[in-house]
C-alpha cells in the first residue's frame, strides 16, 4: 500500500473511532436533557453519567488525534481548509469548548443546574452537525480558488440540500448510535427501568438513519455526480451496512443480545463511513487537495507512520484496561464500586 | 497600531495561549504534587496527605477539562490562523506535534482511571502507581510542544533552496539548540507554579481562621516543593539566559537592553528607556551580563546594533525580563523563610505577613509564566520561523479575524468566571474537616 493511502487510512480509522464515542457522548447529553423535561432522568441520568464521567476526555483527545495527524501528514489540508474555515471552524470550537468545559463543571463542581444541561444537550447537537459540514464541504464546490484568494461560499453551502441531508443525518445517526449503545450498558447494568426508556429511543432513531443515508445519496448525485458514481462501485459496503443495521436494530426489537447488537450498530457505520472514505479518494478538498498532492515529504511521512506504531503500542494496553475498569466490570456499571 | 489581519491573528494567538497556559500550567505541576501527597499519605499512613490528594484532584479535573478545551482551540487555530506556517512547518516539525496527541491520549486515559479507583485496589500503592502514567503524559506533552516552539526560535533540520524544502531530519528539527534549555525552564517552572499555587490555598484556609493539622501539612508540603522547584527554576533560566546568549543573542540584547557589543558587559535592572534610548533609573550590575552569559566577567556580548533594524525584536520585553527574575528571585526567598522559620523555633512560621506572603505568590509565579512567555514570544519578532519566515508571512487571508477575536474573548470571559466560581463552590460547600470524619472516621 502506499504511504498516503497508510496515512490517509490511519487518520480515517480515528475518525471512525471519533465518530462513535463522541456520538455516544453528544447524544447521551441530548438525552439527559431530554429526560430532565419530560421528568425521567432519575431513571436515566446516573447511567449515563456513570459511563461518561472517566471516558469524556479520552473522546476529545480522539478528534485532537484527528487533525493534527491531518495536517502532519498532509500540510496543505491546513492551507486550504484553514484559510477557508475561519468562522465555522472557530464557532465549531467554541460549541467545543462549551461543551466539554460545562460538561466538567457541572459533573465534578455542582450538580443539577438546568442551565448546563441545557447547554450541554443543545451542543450535542450542534456540534456533529458543523463539525459534518467538513465532509460536505470536501465534496467541492464550496471553496474556490481566485488567483491567490481562497474563498469560502457560505451562502451555497446554507442552501445547498446536500448539506442540509448530512447534517440531519449526523443528528439522526448521533442519536441513534448513543441510545443503542445505552441500551447495552443498561442491560449490563441491569437497570431495568432505564433501559426501557433508552431501549425506545434507539428503535425511534434507528429507520431514521436510513431514510437519511438515502437522502444523503440522492443529494449527493445532484451535488457531485463524479463521487455518486464511484460510490456505485463500492454498492457491496453500503449493501453490508445495510445488512449490519436490519440485524442490530432487529436484536434490539427482540431484546436480544444488546452487546451484539451495539457492534453491529458500529459495523453499519464502518462500512458506511468507509464506504464513503474510499469512495472520496484521492481527493480530501474536491478539486484542489488530494492525498498525493497534499502529502508532506517521503522522509516525514514514514517517521509519522513509524510514531504512530509506537504510539498504539502504548495506547492499545490503556485504552483496554480503561475498557476493563469502567465497561465491562460488571460491578462498576452496575454501580457497586 | 494597525488592526490588520496580521496584528489580529496575533492577538488572537497570544490570547488563547495565555488562557490555555495557565491551565496547561496547572495540568503539568499539580500531578506531581498529587502523587508526593499520596504518596507520603501512604507510606506514614496519614489520612491528612490522602486527603490531600483527593481534594488537590478534585479542583484539577475542572482545570484539566479547560486546560483540554483550550488546547484543542490553540491546536485548530494554529492552521486557522498561521495557514501558510503551518503548511511550511508542518512538514518539518510535525512529529512532535503528532507526538504531543499521544501523550495526551495517555494522560487521559490514566487520568480517568485514577479518578475512578480510589477506593478499588486492595492494595493503596497500586492506585498511587495510576499517577505515574499521568505524570509522564502531562510532562511529555509539555515536552513536545515546547521543542515546536523551540523550533521556531532556533529551527534546524532541513534546507530551503529556491522555496523548496529538502533534506528534512524531523529528529534534529526536534532536537534543536533550543530544546533543553526551554523543556527545562519550561517543567520546572510549571511544578513551581503549582506547588505555591496549592501553598497559596493553604495559606489562605490559615489566614481565615482553619488552623488544623490538615493546612499545616499541605503548607509545608507546598512550601518544600516550592523552594526545590523555585531553585531549579532559577538555575534553568540561568541556562536559558546562557542558550540566548550563543544561538539568539538579538532577544537577550533587547531583554537586557544592550545596544553596542563590548566586553564585560554590564546587567541592567528596572529603569525605563527615554526617547533617545537613554537609560535612566536602571540599578546596574557590572560586568554580570557577560557573566550570566558566558559565565566569565569579561566575556564579550553582542549588542543589538549589529542587527538589521527591521530584524530588531520591541525592547519593550525588558520590563517583562525584570518582571519574571524578581518574582524569580521572590519565589526562592518566601518558601526559604516559611522552611527557615518552622526548623527555627524562635520564629513562627504561620505569622501572618509570611502567610499574605505566601499567598501573594500563586498569582505571581502565573504572572511570570506569562510574562515569561511574552519575553520568549515577543523576543522572537519579528520571525515567525527565526530566520525562515516572518509573523505577517504566515497570517491567515480571510476576513472576520476580527470579530473571530471578540468571540474568543467573551467565551474565555464566560470560561474563566465560570471555572473560578465552581472551584470556589467545590471547596466552601465541603470543607476538609467535614471530610476528613465521613471519609476516614477521624
Ligand atoms: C514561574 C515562572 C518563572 C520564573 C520564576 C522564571 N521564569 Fe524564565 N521563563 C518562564 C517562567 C519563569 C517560562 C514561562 O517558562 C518561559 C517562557 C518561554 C520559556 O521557554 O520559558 C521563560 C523564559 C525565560 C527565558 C527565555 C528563554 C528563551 O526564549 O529561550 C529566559 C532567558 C529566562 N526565562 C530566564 C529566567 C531567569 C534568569 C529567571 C530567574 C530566576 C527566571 N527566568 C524565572
Ligand atoms: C509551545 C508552542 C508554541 C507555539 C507553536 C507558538 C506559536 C505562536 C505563533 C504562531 C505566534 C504568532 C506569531 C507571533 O506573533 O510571533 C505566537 C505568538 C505569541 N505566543 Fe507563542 N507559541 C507557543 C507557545 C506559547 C505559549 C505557551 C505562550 C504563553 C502565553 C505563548 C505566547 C505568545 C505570545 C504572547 C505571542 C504574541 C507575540 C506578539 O504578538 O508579538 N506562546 N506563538
Ligand atoms: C509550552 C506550552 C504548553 C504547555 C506546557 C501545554 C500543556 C498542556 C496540558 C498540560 C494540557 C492539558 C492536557 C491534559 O491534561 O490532558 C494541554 C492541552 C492541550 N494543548 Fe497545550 N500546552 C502548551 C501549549 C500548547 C500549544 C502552543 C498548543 C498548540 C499546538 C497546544 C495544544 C494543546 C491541545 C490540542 C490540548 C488538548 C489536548 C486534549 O484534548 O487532551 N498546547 N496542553
Amino acid at each position: 500500500m502506499e504511504i498516503q493511502l497508510v496515512g490517509i487510512t490511519v487518520l480515517w480509522l480515528f475518525l471512525y473511532g471519533y465518530l462513535i464515542v463522541a456520538s455516544i457522548d453528544f447524544g447521551a447529553g441530548f438525552f439527559a436533557y431530554y429526560g430532565k423535561l419530560t421528568k425521567q432522568d432519575h431513571l436515566i441520568n446516573h447511567l449515563i453519567s456513570r459511563y461518561l464521567s472517566p471516558v469524556w476526555e479520552v473522546t476529545n483527545v480522539f478528534f485532537v488525534f484527528f487533525f493534527v495527524g491531518l495536517v502532519g501528514f498532509f500540510p496543505d489540508t491546513a492551507y486550504y481548509y484553514g484559510t477557508a474555515l475561519l468562522i465555522p471552524g472557530s464557532v465549531a470550537l467554541v460549541l467545543l469548548t462549551i461543551r466539554g468545559s460545562f460538561y466538567a463543571f457541572s459533573n465534578y463542581g455542582s450538580r443539577e443546574n438546568k442551565l448546563y444541561l441545557f447547554l450541554y444537550g443543545a451542543s450535542g447537537l450542534l456540534i456533529p452537525a458543523s463539525l459534518s459540514t467538513v465532509l460536505t464541504i470536501s465534496e467541492g464546490g464550496f471553496i474556490e480558488k481566485r488567483g491567490d484568494e481562497i474563498v469560502f461560499l457560505a451562502d451555497r453551502l446554507l442552501t445547498s440540500p446536500y448539506s442540509w441531508s448530512v447534517v440531519f443525518l449526523a443528528i439522526v445517526s448521533v442519536l441513534f448510535i448513543s441510545a443503542s449503545f445505552l441500551t447495552y450498558y443498561a442491560d449490563r447494568a441491569d437497570d431495568k427501568p432505564a433501559l426501557e426508556i433508552v431501549r425506545k429511543f434507539a428503535l425511534f432513531w434507528s429507520s431514521p438513519t436510513i431514510i437519511a443515508s438515502l437522502l444523503v445519496f440522492i443529494a449527493l448525485h445532484e451535488h457531485n455526480v463524479a463521487h455518486f458514481e464511484k460510490m456505485l462501485n463500492y454498492w457491496w459496503m453500503f449493501g453490508f451496512s445495510l445488512i449490519c443495521f436490519l440485524v442490530a436494530s432487529g436484536l434490539i426489537y427482540f431484546r436480544k443480545r444488546y452487546g451484539t447488537a451495539f457492534i453491529f450498530v458500529m459495523l453499519q457505520f464502518f462500512f458506511a463511513f468507509f464506504g464513503y472514505g474510499v469512495s472520496h479518494l484521492p481527493y480530501i478538498l474536491d478539486p484542489y487537495v488530494t492525498i498525493y498532492s497534499a502529502y508532506t515529504n517521503e522522509t516525514m511521512g514514514i517517521t509519522l507512520v513509524v510514531a504512530f506504531i509506537a504510539g498504539l503500542c502504548l495506547l492499545i494496553p490503556s485504552l483496554i484496561l480503561l475498557m476493563k475498569l469502567f465497561l465491562f466490570d460488571a460491578d462498576y456499571v452496575k454501580g457497586k464500586k | 497600531m494597525e488592526l490588520d489581519n496580521v496584528m489580529l491573528a496575533r492577538l488572537l494567538t497570544t490570547t488563547t495561549l495565555a488562557f490555555h497556559i495557565i491551565f496547561a500550567t496547572i495540568g503539568v505541576g499539580v500531578p506531581v504534587m498529587i502523587s508526593i501527597a499520596e504518596y507520603i499519605g501512604i507510606k506514614r499512613k496519614d489520612p491528612h496527605y490522602l486527603l490531600l490528594a483527593r481534594r488537590w484532584t478534585r479542583g484539577f479535573v475542572v482545570t484539566v477539562a479547560v486546560g483540554v478545551v483550550t488546547g484543542t482551540c490553540i491546536g485548530l487555530q494554529l492552521s486557522l490562523l498561521w495557514p501558510s506556517f503551518m503548511k511550511i512547518a508542518g512538514q518539518i516539525i510535525s512529529l512532535p506535534l503528532f507526538l504531543e496527541t499521544f501523550a495526551f491520549f495517555f494522560e487521559a486515559i490514566f487520568l480517568g482511571i485514577y479518578l475512578y479507583t480510589w477506593d478499588r485496589f486492595k492494595k493503596p500503592l497500586y492506585h498511587w502507581l495510576l499517577s505515574i502514567p499521568v505524570i509522564i503524559g502531562s510532562s511529555a506533552s509539555a515536552f513536545f510542544i515546547t521543542t515546536v516552539n523551540a523550533f521556531m526560535n532556533t529551527p534546524q533540520g532541513f534546507q530551503l533552496e529556491n522555496g523548496v524544502i529538502t533534506a528534512i531530519d524531523p529528529i534534529q528539527a526536534m532536537f534543536n539548540p533550543a530544546t533543553p534549555s526551554k523543556v527545562l525552564h519550561v517543567l520546572t517552572s510549571a511544578y513551581l507554579a503549582s506547588a505555591l499555587i496549592l501553598g497559596m490555598i493553604a495559606a489562605f484556609q490559615l489566614l481565615l481562621g482553619r488552623t488544623g493539622e490538615y493546612y499545616k501539612k499541605s503548607l509545608k508540603l507546598t512550601m518544600v516543593c516550592g523552594f526545590v522547584f523555585a531553585f531549579l527554576t532559577a538555575v534553568a533560566g540561568d541556562i536559558s539566559a546562557k542558550f540566548l546568549a550563543k544561538h539568539q543573542p538579538e532577544k537577550l540584547a533587547a531583554g537586557e537592553w544592550h545596544f553596542e557589543t563590548e566586553k564585560g558587559a554590564d546587567l541592567l535592572l528596572y529603569g525605563i528607556l527615554d526617547e533617545n534610548n537613554e537609560v535612566k533609573y536602571a540599578i546596574r550590575l557590572p560586568n554580570m551580563l557577560s557573566f550570566l552569559s558566558f559565565s566569565d566577567f569579561n566575556a564579550e556580548v553582542k549588542g543589538l546594533n549589529e542587527f538589521p533594524e527591521d530584524e530588531r525584536p520591541p525592547v519593550w520585553i525588558h520590563y517583562m525580563f525584570d518582571i519574571m527574575v524578581t518574582i524569580g528571585i521572590y519565589t526562592v526567598v518566601v518558601p526559604f523563610l516559611y522552611l527557615i522559620f518552622d526548623k527555627l523555633k524562635a520564629f513562627n512560621p504561620h505569622s501572618k505577613w509570611l502567610l499574605w506572603s505566601i499567598v501573594l505568590g500563586g498569582p505571581l509565579s502565573l504572572i511570570a509564566i506569562e510574562v515569561g512567555w511574552i519575553f520568549a514570544e515577543v523576543g522572537r519578532q519579528p520571525w515567525i520561523l527565526r530566520g525562515y519566515m516572518k509573523v505577517a508571512e504566515g497570517a491567515t487571508t480571510a476576513d472576520n479575524v476580527g470579530l473571530m477575536f471578540l468571540l474568543f474573548i467573551a467565551l474565555y470571559i464566560v470560561l474563566g468566571v465560570v471555572c473560578s466560581i465552581v472551584l470556589v463552590k467545590m471547596f466552601k460547600n465541603k470543607p476538609a474537616e467535614v471530610e476528613l470524619e465521613y471519609r476516614f472516621n477521624k
